[in-house]
């Protein structure tokens, strides 16, 4: 499978590190809710179809990234940069 | 003994070359450009196998990698490579070749008694017979089934032989090298686009040898012409012997190369991982046989193989073949077969009439015609004599029953192609049957290809070539080169007036699938016991499991099934496609990441001296460290106790660069490590360090490391070694996803800076001599400070941190500067016989100490386990903290870090269950476990620390310490895990 790093561009998959669905909301770190935590660390949706997570590129530019793929098909639609040059990026 | 080398001819042996190999030890002649199969068959053989299960004799029956029968085992340099298909691998001189699966010789097999047996072990026979008596039974016949199972037998001696991994780029990769891939990658390169043509035979051109014509021009003169183009365009790259295996996502396929011996004496297969921008898919199409009575019989063949044979070695399979077809094409091979030399005596078809100039074509070399006729029997066992021959009735699809014999030494069948559709339906949709053919063609794309030329049904040479040329253009378009619309697609029309019969109904063993022994009653027996699906029928009659992956079998085995049911062929439909199209060898998929190159190997700057001091090094993780220094004579045990000692004595030295350390920076770093620490870090002074303690999300420990403050806004962690990545890797994702405000740089510093620890209650004395600039009394540089000076010259930090529990320094220097630190430090400390010391003392130091390292922290153990619960701020919000609350986590019954004291004086062995049981037969239930364990250099016994339940409210227990498979139970007293000096006066001195 190969991913459109939005740094250094079509990249093989082995260059990256797998990093979970990225639709869960983290919970502030003052949050003391152990049941939001749970939910948070243990519950995922698994989706069939487009499902949004977590790609760092640690081959590359070592940057996160949220690519929409598709669990079924593995075609990839949409790819973002997050993290603090992300945030730099939109201004 | 039928086969014989022709006088002439032989397009891809070289006569002026000839070779010698033997096979089961008797010498084979061939010429360079011979398979073992062209060469075995030239030289007359026709038994060169036993069949799977019933150790039936077969011959060659294919020119391919489609063969079902002849697979042989071949020596290799010491080792031997079994299943070896004998159709494919090029005779060399020298080459030891051995049939398999016969005793005491495939000629004469004596488990051919299985053959008796048959109606016992038909398909699935496993799973209803063999049982019993009792639950034993099955453990007398086990060891039996398993010998007899299997066909060749694989070596254990280490391969070789190298494999080499490639990696390979380009804008149109055409697979296949025949006439559509000839003219794909023509129209492509002519392009501009890079092309990749990739074949498997050792050369291109495909099937167009076994044809005279390609429209109105001579086959050869087209091929010469068209390959002569190809070979002019510098963008066209041309891999031969090269097999496509699988088509994964985003274009990117794998193949596997056989590297031709002439090339590359020690490397001899080379995988490719391809990239393309689009591919052309022009993988021909295979020729299917009948499914009769006796078609396994050694001299029954494929009539494309039996006229490639001569056509491409020189080697004629027989003197008096029969061909027994249903196609027009089958009477073109019998009349290309009589002129290349091998005589035909009938063509035996069972539709009712010849085509009419090819059956005249045929009677002028004096073979007989026999339209209406099909073949019921075969005479013969270990080679071909005769056949059977009875008239058909279409129309009740019955033989007749007036039979005649026909004494021949060669049967080519020829019933029907089917498109090699593997790699289109691994990258697309099912495969839809096309009437018109009665064969599968590939269903739509899932991966940006084009299908070409007979793998979709196209047959006739010439519209094949265009289909090639039009599929190239596209491809080449596709990728945004300029190339013409080449005209329309051709059509697919046909393949030569077919009759669509697949199965002739006759009594005796007919085979579908040849390599796995499975016969027409077995898919029918598979049927009638309800595996009516084709996924079903695969699984229980293991039809096209095999090497050959049913090549040969599958169509014909659904066509079986098809008619069992009452349904059409697409009905039934396929079983699912997946890589890899031929086996592919382990070796190949690793490559050279065999034995020390399998991972990197990291080395400390240190290294080259540990090494030169006479040091054993050991593998930790990627890391080598040394683990103990040992003098002449000494053992493992008696060096560490003996480094431990001068620790605890006087001073040691020991290489700690291996622990990860990260730069932390930023207005925010002192928030950022309150949040990922379980104590506060912000209070930390400047020039102080601190102990600290990281959680994962779930509460559970997840590493430990000191912190040092350089500067207001800069810190210096460290890790263990083990976790220097992932802690890394945690720390950023939390930066980059969960508090991306956060004003903080990481920077992995574990190559950059060396460290060493210098411990012992000299060690400040030695300091004193080694260091400049930095005052390292309790005053100037207290427990846990941390000063910058220098060093025989180079900069330092030293922080005085102690693991070992005596009084204690790392002293820190750019890893470049690493061994002046470390020569500097051992002449400084000479006056006090320092040692270096090596890992296994380091964790006998911290075993006395309690000290907890990656073995307790094992990710299922808590802050409060290991009686840390002090660090666990109640002040702080902090990672993990919530998790960490959970009762579960915070249960008094869960396994808690004790130190253990051996009762026997014997070793308490890392891993044992701790126990309440005294006998070993009767332990108990395992109440803890050792985490680990040394002969403990201050009280002279052999300790352990172990995680233990509710172990914090056992000290003074007797427990043992059990471990059935090393074969220990020993006594043991539960006590502190801090075995010495418990109120740390050593340390802080």
């Amino acid at each position: 499978m190969l991913i459109p790093c939005p740094v250094c561009g079509l990249r093989d998959h082995g260059e990256f590190v797998y990093g979970g669905d990225a639709t869960r909301l983290r919970p502030l770190i003052s949050s003391d809710n152990a049941e939001r935590w749970a939910a948070y660390v243990y519950d995922r949706r698994n989706p069939r179809g487009p499902h949004e997570e977590y790609w760092q590129h640690v081959h590359g530019c070592r940057q996160f990234m949220v690519v929409t793929r598709n669990t079924e098909t593995h075609d990839i639609s949409a790819v973002r940069l997050v993290g603090p040059w992300a945030l730099r990026e939109s201004g | 003994m039928p086969g014989f080398r022709l006088p002439r001819g032989g397009s891809r042996v070289d006569r002026t070359r000839p070779l010698r190999f033997s096979f089961d030890g008797a010498g084979i002649p061939g010429f360079a450009g011979d398979t073992i199969a062209s060469a075995l068959i030239a030289a007359g053989h026709t038994t060169v196998a036993r069949s799977f299960k019933y150790h039936r004799p077969r011959g060659v029956f294919s020119a391919g990698s489609e063969e079902p029968s002849a697979l042989v085992t071949l020596g290799r340099r010491g080792s031997v490579e079994p299943n070896a298909k004998a159709t494919i691998i090029e005779a060399a001189n020298g080459l030891v070749v051995r049939s398999q699966n016969a005793w005491p010789s495939v000629e004469h097999d004596l488990n051919a008694v299985n053959g008796w047996f048959s109606p016992f072990i038909a398909a699935g026979f496993y799973y209803k017979t063999f049982m019993g008596p009792g639950r034993r039974g099955w453990r007398l016949y086990e060891p039996s089934i398993r010998r007899a199972a299997g066909l060749g037998k694989a070596s254990f001696a280490p391969d070789p032989d190298r494999t080499e991994r490639a990696h390979a780029f380009c804008d149109v990769l055409v697979v296949g090298g025949g006439p559509a891939g000839i003219s794909a990658a023509l129209a492509a390169g002519q392009s501009g686009a890079r092309v990749i043509l990739c074949d498997e035979n050792p050369v291109v051109g495909g099937a167009l040898d076994l044809e005279d014509a390609i429209g109105e021009e001579n086959a050869n003169d087209w091929l010469f012409r068209a390959t002569s183009a190809l070979n002019a365009l510098d963008n066209v790259r041309q891999l031969t012997r090269v097999s496509v295996y699988g088509y994964y996502d985003d274009n990117v396929l794998g193949a596997v190369e056989r590297v031709a011996p002439a090339d590359d004496a020690k490397t001899r297969q080379r995988h490719w991982r391809i990239e393309a921008k689009h591919v052309v898919l022009a993988t021909g199409a295979l020729e299917r046989p009948f499914v009769f009575p006796g078609n396994d019989t050694p001299g029954v063949m494929l009539a494309g193989a039996a006229l490639a044979y001569a056509r491409r070695h020189g080697a004629a399979v027989g003197r008096n073949l029969v061909v027994f077809t249903n196609n027009d094409e089958g009477w073109r091979r019998a009349a290309a077969l009589a002129r290349s030399g091998v005589a035909v005596r009938a063509v035996v078809d069972p539709r009712r009439e010849a085509p009419s100039t090819l059956a005249a074509e045929l009677a002028e070399t004096g073979a007989e015609s026999l339209p209406g006729h099909v073949v019921t029997a075969i005479s013969g066992r270990t080679a071909l004599s005769s056949i059977r021959v009875e008239a058909f009735d279409l129309e009740t699809n019955k033989a007749s029953g007036a039979a005649r014999g026909l004494r021949c030494d060669g049967l080519a069948v020829a019933a029907g192609w089917n498109p090699l559709i593997h790699l289109a339906s691994q990258a697309g949709g099912p495969p839809e049957y096309d009437e018109a053919i009665h064969a599968f063609v590939p269903g739509t794309a899932r991966e940006k290809w084009i299908a070409a030329g007979s793998m979709r049904g196209v047959f006739d040479a010439a519209a094949v070539a265009a289909d090639g040329e039009r599929a190239g253009a596209e491809a080449a378009r596709a990728c945004g080169f300029k190339a013409d619309a080449a005209g329309k697609a051709p059509s697919i029309t046909g393949a030569d007036n077919l009759l669509p019969l697949f199965e002739i109904p006759a009594k005796g063993k007919a085979f579908v699938d040849l390599q796995n022994d499975v016969t027409a009653s077995d898919v029918r027996l598979a049927q009638r016991e309800g595996f009516e699906s084709v996924e079903h029928l695969k699984r229980y009659t293991t039809l096209g499991m095999a090497a050959d992956q049913g090549k040969t079998s599958n169509l014909n085995g659904l066509a079986i099934l098809a008619k069992e049911r009452g349904l059409p062929v697409p009905e039934v439909g396929t079983t699912r496609f997946r890589p890899p199209y031929n086996p592919v060898s382990l070796g190949a998929l690793v490559g050279r990441a065999r034995g020390a190159h399998l991972q990197p190997l990291r080395r400390t700057p240190l290294h080259d001296w540990h090494v030169k001091a006479g040091a054993e090094m050991m593998n930790v993780g990627l890391w080598q460290r040394p683990r103990v220094y040992a003098r002449p004579g000494e053992t493992v045990e008696q060096a560490y106790v003996r480094e431990a000692k001068a620790v605890r004595t006087s001073v040691g030295i020991t290489d700690v660069s291996t622990l990860g350390k990260i730069d932390v920076q930023g207005p925010d770093a002192a928030t950022f490590l309150d949040r990922v620490y379980t104590n506060t870090f912000s209070t930390l002074p400047v020039g102080k360090a601190r102990y600290g303690l990281m959680l994962r999300d779930d509460g559970f420990l997840f590493d430990d490391g000191t912190t040092w403050r350089l500067t207001e806004n800069r810190y210096l962690m460290t890790t263990t070694t083990a976790n220097a990545g992932p802690v890394m890797e945690h720390l950023e994702v939390l930066l980059a996803i969960a508090w991306p405000d956060l004003k903080v740089s990481l920077a992995s510093v574990t190559d950059q800076w060396a460290g060493v620890a210098v411990a012992g209650p000299k060690s400040r004395d030695l300091l004193q001599k080694a260091l400049d600039g930095i005052d390292v009394g309790d005053e100037g540089l207290p427990f846990m400070g941390v000063r910058t000076g220098r060093c025989a010259g180079v900069e330092a930090i030293v922080a005085r941190l102690s693991f070992s529990g005596e009084r204690a320094y790392e002293v820190y220097s750019g890893s470049n500067h690493a061994l002046i630190v470390w020569e500097k430090l051992l002449e400084a400390g000479k006056e006090f016989s320092v040692e270096p010391y090596g890992l296994e003392a380091l964790g006998a130091l911290r075993i006395e100490k309690g000290h907890v390292t990656g073995a307790e922290i094992n990710g299922r153990a808590t802050v409060h386990d290991l009686g840390l619960q002090k660090m666990f701020s109640t002040k702080k919000h902090f990672v993990g903290r919530p998790l960490a609350l959970r009762p579960a986590l915070t249960d008094a019954g869960r396994k808690q870090l004790v130190g253990l004291k051996s009762l026997d004086g014997k070793p308490i062995l890392g891993g044992a269950h701790l126990v309440a049981g005294a006998e070993a037969k009767e332990p108990g239930r395992s109440e803890g476990h050792v985490t680990a364990m040394c002969f403990s250099p201050r009280l002279d016994i052999y300790i352990a620390l172990a995680l233990l339940e509710r172990g914090h409210v056992r000290h003074g227990e007797t427990l043992y310490a059990a471990d059935p498979l090393r074969g220990t139970h020993g006594p043991v007293e539960v006590v502190d895990p801090c075995f010495i000096d418990k109120d740390g006066s050593r340390m802080h001195g």
